[in-house]
C-alpha cells in the first residue's frame, strides 16, 4: 500500500518530527520490544520448571516406578502412568490409522485431481472444521456418534473383525459405547484439517516439473500422484502425520468426554480408557491440598509436555525441510 | 517376430493400459470419497447443532442465569458475559506482547535471534492446551488462594501469544523496506518509523491476525477448567471464579439433567456461530487488501 502523497511532505507529516529524535526513544522501544519477544521464551522456561519442581514429591517418592505401574488410586496413594499413557498413545494410534489416509488423500485432490472452482470452497469448508471447539466436538460425540457407533457400527465391527485370530482381540469384548475406539474417531475428526492443509501445503511444493516429465513418460494420473509427487513428497507428508500426532497426544476435552474414564489398559479397543490429558482435566480440580495427588498429576502433565514437545519438534523439523519457504505456520 | 507373437503382445498391452487406466480411475474416485469423508463430520455436527440447539436460543437464554440443577428454565446469561470478559482480558494481555515481540523480531533481532525465538513460539503453539491450565494453576490460582477470572484470562493470554507473535511477524516482513529506507533518509527516528510507517502499513493484517488468535482461544476449554473455574451465579469481578461459554457447556453435557443437555446445545450453537462469525470478519478483512 503506497504512501498518500500529501503525507510524504515533512509539514503534513503524520509522525512528529519536529523535535531532534530523543536518544532515549529508540532504546526504550527497543527494549521493550526485547523485552516482549523474551517473554515467549520466559513462558516456556516457566513452564518446565513449575512442572518439574511441582513433580518432585511423586518424583522422589516413587522415581520411574510411576512411569511402570499400573495402579491409579489417589486414596491408597498409588499413583501409576501407565494407563493414561496407553490409553494416550492408543486414542493417537487409532486417530492416525484413520485421518492420515483420509488427509493425503484429500491434498491429493485438492491439489492435483480437484476441478479448480471446486478448491477453493473445499479449502474453506476444511477450515470451518478446523474452527469447531474440542468441546463441541465432544457434545457431538457423547449424543450422536457414540449412540451410533456403539448400537450400529461396533456390533458389525465385532462380528466382522472379530473372529480373525490376532486383531481379533481389539475387537472383542462387550461393547460400551464410551472407549478407545470412539475418542480415537473424535480425535481422528479433528486431526485432519491440519493434516490436510500441511499435505496440501507439501504437495502445492513438489516442482510442476516433477509431473510433468512423469506424464511425458506416458504416467496415467495416479501414476503421476503416486511416482512424481507422493514419493517426492514423502518426508514432507510424514511431517504433516507427526503434526497431526502431536495434536492427537494433547486432545483433552472431546476425548474426557467420550472415552469412558477410567484408568486400566485393556486389549479391546471398545472398552473405556483414560488419557494423560483427561485425568489431568477430571482430576486436577479435585486434588486440592493433597500434595502428593497434585504432584502426581502434575508429573502427568510433565509426561505429556515431554511427548508433545519431542512429537511437534520433529514434525516442524520435516516440515520445515520438505518446504522451500521454511517454517510452517500450523505447528 | 510372427504376425501371431505381435498381435498377442499388443492385446496383453492394451490388457494392462486398461487395468492402470482403470487403477488411476480408482484411485481419483478414491480422493474425491476422502474428501467427502473429510466434510461430512462438519456437517453432521452443523445439522445437529440447528437441530437440537436452534430451539432452545430464545430472550430467557440470553438475560437469564441458570436454574438450580435439575430445574427447568434458566440461561447462559453470566456464561456469554464471563467469556467476554475473559476473551477481552486475555487479548488486551496477549496481543500487545505478541505484536511487540513480532516488532522485534522484524525490525530489531539478528536472523539467528529471530530463527530461535520463532521456534520458541512454534513450540509454544505445540503445546496441549490443558497444559496451560496446569502452569497456570501453579502460578496465579495458588498464590492467589482461589480460582479466578484473572488466572482464566492469564491462560488464554499465554495461548494467545506466540500465535499473535508468528502472524504479526509474517505481516511485518510483507511491508517493503523501501518504506523504512524512505523513512530513515527523511531522518525519522527509527522506532517512530516503526510504530508510525511499518505498524500502520501492517495495521489490517495485525488486526486480522489477533482476531484469528481470538477466534482460536474462544472455544478453549481446557486452560480455563482449573483457572477460571466456572461459576452457575453472576460474577465479573477479577478475583472470583467466572463463567464462560466453553466451560457451561462443558458442565452441562456431562451432567445427568435433560434441560442441561438441551442447553449445552444451544450454547454450543451460539459458540459456533460466534467462531465462525469472527472467521467471517477475517476473511473479509484479508480479501480486501493483501496487508
Amino acid at each position: 500500500m503506497p504512501l498518500p502523497a500529501e503525507k510524504t511532505e515533512l509539514e503534513d507529516s503524520p509522525i512528529p518530527v519536529g523535535k531532534a529524535a530523543s536518544p532515549w526513544g529508540n532504546a526504550t522501544f527497543r527494549s521493550v520490544a526485547l523485552a516482549a519477544a523474551l517473554v515467549a521464551v520466559a513462558i516456556l522456561l516457566l513452564l518446565v520448571w513449575q512442572l518439574v519442581s511441582d513433580s518432585l514429591p511423586t518424583l522422589r517418592a516413587f522415581g520411574l516406578k510411576l512411569l511402570a505401574s499400573e495402579d491409579w488410586n489417589a486414596g491408597a496413594e498409588e499413583y501409576g502412568a501407565l494407563p493414561f499413557i496407553y490409553g494416550t498413545v492408543v486414542t493417537s494410534a487409532i486417530a492416525l490409522v484413520l485421518a492420515v489416509p483420509l488427509s493425503i488423500f484429500t491434498a491429493v485432490y485438492l491439489t492435483d485431481l480437484a476441478p479448480v472452482w471446486i478448491r477453493q470452497p473445499l479449502v474453506s469448508l476444511i477450515e470451518m472444521l478446523a474452527a469447531v471447539p474440542s468441546v463441541i466436538w465432544g457434545l457431538w460425540g457423547i449424543f450422536v456418534l457414540v449412540p451410533w457407533l456403539r448400537t450400529a457400527v461396533f456390533p458389525a465391527l465385532r462380528a466382522v473383525l472379530g473372529p480373525i485370530p490376532g486383531v481379533g482381540s481389539l475387537f472383542s469384548g462387550p461393547i460400551f459405547g464410551l472407549g478407545y475406539l470412539s475418542a480415537g474417531i473424535i480425535v481422528a475428526v479433528m486431526i485432519v484439517p491440519i493434516v490436510t492443509a500441511v499435505s496440501r501445503e507439501i504437495l502445492r511444493s513438489v516442482p510442476n516439473l516433477q509431473r510433468e516429465a512423469a506424464y511425458a513418460l506416458g504416467a496415467t494420473r495416479w501414476e503421476v500422484t503416486r511416482i512424481a509427487v507422493l514419493s517426492y513428497a514423502r518426508r514432507g507428508l510424514l511431517g504433516a502425520a507427526v503434526l497431526g500426532l502431536g495434536r492427537a497426544l494433547g486432545e483433552t476435552m472431546a476425548v474426557t468426554m467420550v472415552i469412558g474414564n477410567s484408568p486400566q489398559i485393556s486389549a479391546s479397543l471398545f472398552a473405556p480408557g483414560y488419557t494423560l490429558a483427561s485425568v489431568i482435566a477430571n482430576e486436577f480440580g479435585e486434588a486440592g491440598a493433597d500434595r502428593m495427588y497434585t504432584s502426581a498429576l502434575f508429573e502427568l502433565g510433565l509426561i505429556l509436555l515431554v511427548i508433545t514437545v519431542v512429537v511437534n519438534v520433529g514434525a516442524l523439523l520435516l516440515v520445515r525441510a520438505a518446504t522451500t519457504k521454511g517454517g510452517s505456520r500450523f505447528a | 517376430m510372427t504376425t501371431v507373437e505381435a498381435s498377442g503382445r499388443r492385446l496383453e498391452d492394451q490388457h494392462q493400459h486398461r487395468w492402470r487406466r482403470f487403477k488411476s480411475g480408482a484411485m481419483s474416485a478414491l480422493a474425491v470419497l476422502s474428501a467427502a469423508a473429510v466434510i461430512l463430520p462438519l456437517g453432521f455436527v452443523l445439522f445437529h447443532l440447528l437441530l437440537q440447539g436452534a430451539s432452545s436460543v430464545n430472550v430467557d437464554f440470553f438475560t437469564r442465569t441458570p436454574a438450580a440443577p435439575g430445574s427447568p428454565g434458566g440461561g447462559m446469561a453470566n456464561a456469554i458475559a464471563g467469556s467476554a470478559e475473559l476473551l477481552a482480558l486475555a487479548t488486551a494481555l496477549g496481543a500487545p506482547i505478541g505484536v511487540l515481540g513480532a516488532i522485534y523480531l522484524s525490525e530489531y533481532s539478528s536472523p539467528a535471534v529471530a530463527a530461535s525465538i520463532r521456534f520458541v513460539a512454534d513450540v509454544l503453539n505445540g503445546v496441549p492446551s490443558i497444559i496451560w491450565g496446569v502452569l497456570v494453576f501453579g502460578v496465579v490460582v495458588v498464590p492467589m488462594h482461589g480460582f479466578s477470572t484473572l488466572a482464566g484470562a492469564v491462560a488464554l493470554a499465554i495461548m494467545m501469544i506466540p500465535l499473535v507473535l508468528r502472524t504479526t511477524e509474517e505481516v511485518l516482513l510483507l511491508v517493503p523496506g523501501g518504506y523504512r529506507e524512505a523513512a530513515l533518509a527523511l531522518g525519522i527516528a527509527r522506532w517512530k518509523i516503526v510504530v508510525h510507517i511499518v505498524v500502520r502499513t501492517a495495521s489490517r493484517g495485525i488486526v486480522t491476525g489477533v482476531l484469528l488468535a481470538v477466534a482460536r482461544i474462544s472455544g478453549e476449554t481446557a486452560p480455563l477448567l482449573f483457572t477460571a473455574f466456572g461459576n452457575l451465579n453472576w460474577n465479573l469481578g477479577l478475583t472470583q471464579p467466572i463463567a464462560a461459554l466453553p466451560l457451561q457447556i462443558y458442565t452441562y453435557a456431562v451432567s445427568p439433567y435433560e434441560d442441561w443437555h438441551r442447553q449445552a446445545w444451544a450454547g454450543a450453537l451460539v459458540l459456533i456461530s460466534l467462531i465462525f462469525l469472527l472467521n467471517l470478519s477475517v476473511r473479509f478483512l484479508t480479501r480486501a487488501k493483501r496487508l
